[in-house]
């Protein structure tokens, strides 16, 4: 078990033959992922990587039966390439594209809203369920078979998190990078509410960043739930001057919830053990699982 | 990116937002020959930067003075004022103590305001649509209002699906208390501030206050827009409204380069991948005791020259005294980072600690590398390491 994406979960690529779509649908297959196609506008009917690609999304869909499509198309046609997958009725989208304009998303949300897709991202490094299924640009050997979950709002901080617990002997069950984006796919409840449910994630780690309300929610959620599982927390940017955005265009305090304090504070209140720095989640982990 | 007000009301107008007549003036004759044209009984002089408190600012040296807008009756108040503020450095509350300086001014008709309002457009995160938000107390900072009385802050929604409705900003008309043709004219306001939020992909619209004059009228007295920065490729013509001046020049070299960048004031430079892990390293540095110089994010899939130009920026500025290089390769491979840094190092001449941890892809094969490479780079194993030894290096390097 695992939450989303399991070795028999079968995935598109959108933005197949561009060089971004091509070397990660390459590592994707390397590391055993299911792919069974792509979708390149205008070059239907070929063949690329040993695998048949076609114009558009619902062409594939009815052709593989795919459940899951990541998309790797330049920013200018990213929310489009989003809203075809929507109405092709693919189950799972995982958007990697970072610099979508925010309007666009606007639009992506409502019809994200009125559909029964999920989606992952933007600006996100997808999600990985170690030697099943890696969906996105994350590196793969740096993953191991196991308990944790982690979500993360940061692609790098992800990693750290994962070679973290991977060097304290535990692997991961499923890792989401949700996205630095303000207006975006999943977040932190929809997520966590998968983990806490799923029997094989063990225990949670969940990243955070400045900015936004989403990590209170998804603090609220854990407490509410009650459950016994143990999470792990950090928020990144106590050193962020507010009113300056800071890389993600999501990462930018304007209000007083949004600082990295006033989260550290949620977290902790609803039972989260807050990692002193961001060397400590692994050890921090180790420390609470005993 | 944000704009001048001047160029946020001339906006605003052309899309039909109801804006005092007005002028931008970069000299005292400029300014005087705008009031003159104007004939006003009242002109209103604005200093023209990148912060809000203007009014209530000072400029650089006479604390005790007049701020950042000021009133005038004749056209020989107008060219005073413009000589007391055109050429100085204007402190407010968001400046900082350093201030900024007035290179230009915007010269206005004065009107009579019988009431403030509040009103605002942003795109809500939670909910993922366009608000608006409004307030009866108008000419307060919101942050203030939200803080003390935040049932005087009212707000609506936009289902993108449908568009601005007229009957929610009635409805928002209602409760500020305007009464009989105001409401038809705050639906105008609103509807002025829609178009061009969503055609001009605007992050923010803000007017503050907008004001009820006597006759009954509303008009925006004051106006701030700013702009999504990834969707500028769309709006070459709002790209053109960029000051330069008002801008940090590291950020501004860094940005050529498709580098994120933020200066901070400390003395930490630091070179990492991903948002959120050099957000980390700054707080792990603070954790240390020390301060991070900047935020860097080479970016994901970071080339020689991208990482060779961010060594540059960390090297060029003078509060730097020591370097933290923190690379997790995902893409990004550490070998490559290892000669972009390597290659950097030697060209521009580094002459203060650097401290260099890689994990990921090629890792062994980067750390080799540096290794190798004859320059004293300290290498380190994980995050805490690394923070560690760059603040040990650095206060070694002081004593």
């Amino acid at each position: 078990m695992s939450i989303l994406v399991n070795k028999s979960t079968k995935v598109i690529t959108q933005g197949f033959t561009g060089a971004q779509g091509t070397f990660h649908t390459e590592q994707a297959l390397a590391y055993g992922t299911h792919m069974v196609g792509g979708v390149t506008p205008g070059k239907g009917g070929s063949v690329h990587l040993g695998l048949p690609v076609f114009d558009t999304v619902a062409q594939a869909r009815d052709a593989t039966g795919a459940d899951a499509s990541v998309i790797y198309v330049p920013p200018a046609g990213a929310a489009d390439a989003i809203l075809e997958a929507i109405a092709a009725g693919i189950p799972l989208i995982v958007c990697i594209t970072e610099g979508i304009p925010v309007q666009d998303m606007v639009r992506v949300r409502a019809a994200l809203e009125l559909s029964g897709s999920l989606l992952i991202g933007p600006n996100c490094p997808g999600i990985i369920t170690p030697d099943e299924c890696k969906i996105g640009i994350m590196p793969g050997p740096i993953h191991r078979r196991g308990h944790v979950g982690i979500v993360s709002r940061s692609g790098t901080l992800t990693y750290e998190a994962v070679a973290q617990t991977t060097a304290i002997g535990q692997g991961q069950s499923t890792c989401v990078g949700i996205g630095g984006d303000p207006v975006k796919g999943m977040d932190f409840t929809d997520v966590l509410a998968r983990m806490i449910e799923d029997p094989d994630t063990h225990s949670i780690v969940m990243i955070g960043e400045i900015g936004g309300t989403s990590e209170i929610d998804g603090a609220e959620l854990i407490r509410a739930s009650g459950t016994h599982k143990p999470v792990v927390g950090f928020i990144a940017g106590a050193t962020a001057p507010p009113g300056r955005r800071m890389g993600h265009a999501g990462a930018v305090i304007t209000g007083g919830h949004e600082t990295a304090g006033a989260k550290i504070e949620a977290l902790r209140e609803a039972g989260i053990h807050v990692a002193p720095s961001p060397a400590e989640l692994g050890t921090t982990l180790a420390r609470v699982l005993g | 990116m944000n704009i001048h007000e001047y160029q946020a009301k001339a906006l605003l107008r052309s899309y039909g937002m109801p804006v005092p007549e007005g002028h931008a003036a970069t000299t005292a004759d400029e300014a005087t020959a705008a009031a003159k044209a104007l004939g006003a009984p009242v002109t209103v002089v604005k200093a023209q930067i990148h912060a809000g408190g203007r009014g209530a600012g000072h400029f650089a040296g006479k604390p005790e003075g007049k701020g950042g807008v000021r009133l005038a009756r004749t056209p020989a108040e107008v060219e005073q004022a413009a000589h007391a503020m055109l050429g100085q450095v204007l402190v407010t509350k968001q400046t900082g103590p350093a201030g900024r300086l007035v290179r230009t001014l915007y010269v206005e008709s004065g009107c009579d305001i019988a009431r403030e309002l509040y009103f605002s457009m942003l795109v809500d995160r939670v909910t993922g649509r366009v608000v608006i938000v409004a307030s009866p107390d108008g000419g307060m900072e919101i942050e203030e209002v939200a803080a003390r009385t935040p049932e005087r802050i009212f707000k609506e929604y936009i289902d993108p699906a449908k568009g601005l409705c007229d009957y929610q900003s009635r409805a928002l008309a209602v409760r500020l208390g305007l009464k009989g043709r105001e409401i038809r004219a705050f639906q105008s306001v609103v509807r002025a501030a829609y178009t061009a939020f969503t055609s001009l992909d605007a992050a923010i619209v803000e007017v503050n206050p907008l004001v009820v004059t006597g006759a009954g009228d509303l008009l925006a007295l004051d106006a701030k827009m700013s702009f999504d920065e990834n969707a500028l490729y769309r709006h070459p013509e709002i790209a053109k409204l960029r000051d330069e001046h008002e801008e940090d020049p590291r950020e501004r070299e860094a940005a050529e380069y498709g580098l994120a960048y933020v200066g901070l004031d400390g003395n930490i430079g630091c070179m990492v991948n991903g948002a959120g892990l050099a957000m980390a390293t700054m707080d792990i540095i603070k954790m240390e005791g020390e301060e991070p110089a900047n935020f860097l994010d080479v970016g994901g899939g970071a080339s020689k020259e991208r990482v060779a130009a961010a060594f540059r920026i960390l090297i060029g500025d003078p509060k730097v005294r020591g370097i933290l290089v923190n690379i997790f390769g995902g893409i990004m491979r550490c070998d490559v980072i290892a000669e972009a840094i390597i290659a950097a190092s030697h060209e521009t001449g580094l002459n203060v600690p650097l401290v260099v941890r890689l994990a990921g892809t090629n890792v062994d094969r980067g750390k080799a590398l540096l290794a190798e490479s004859g320059l004293t780079i300290i290498p380190a194993d994980d995050l805490g390491d690394a923070a560690r030894k760059i603040v040990a290096a650095v206060r070694n390097a002081g004593a």
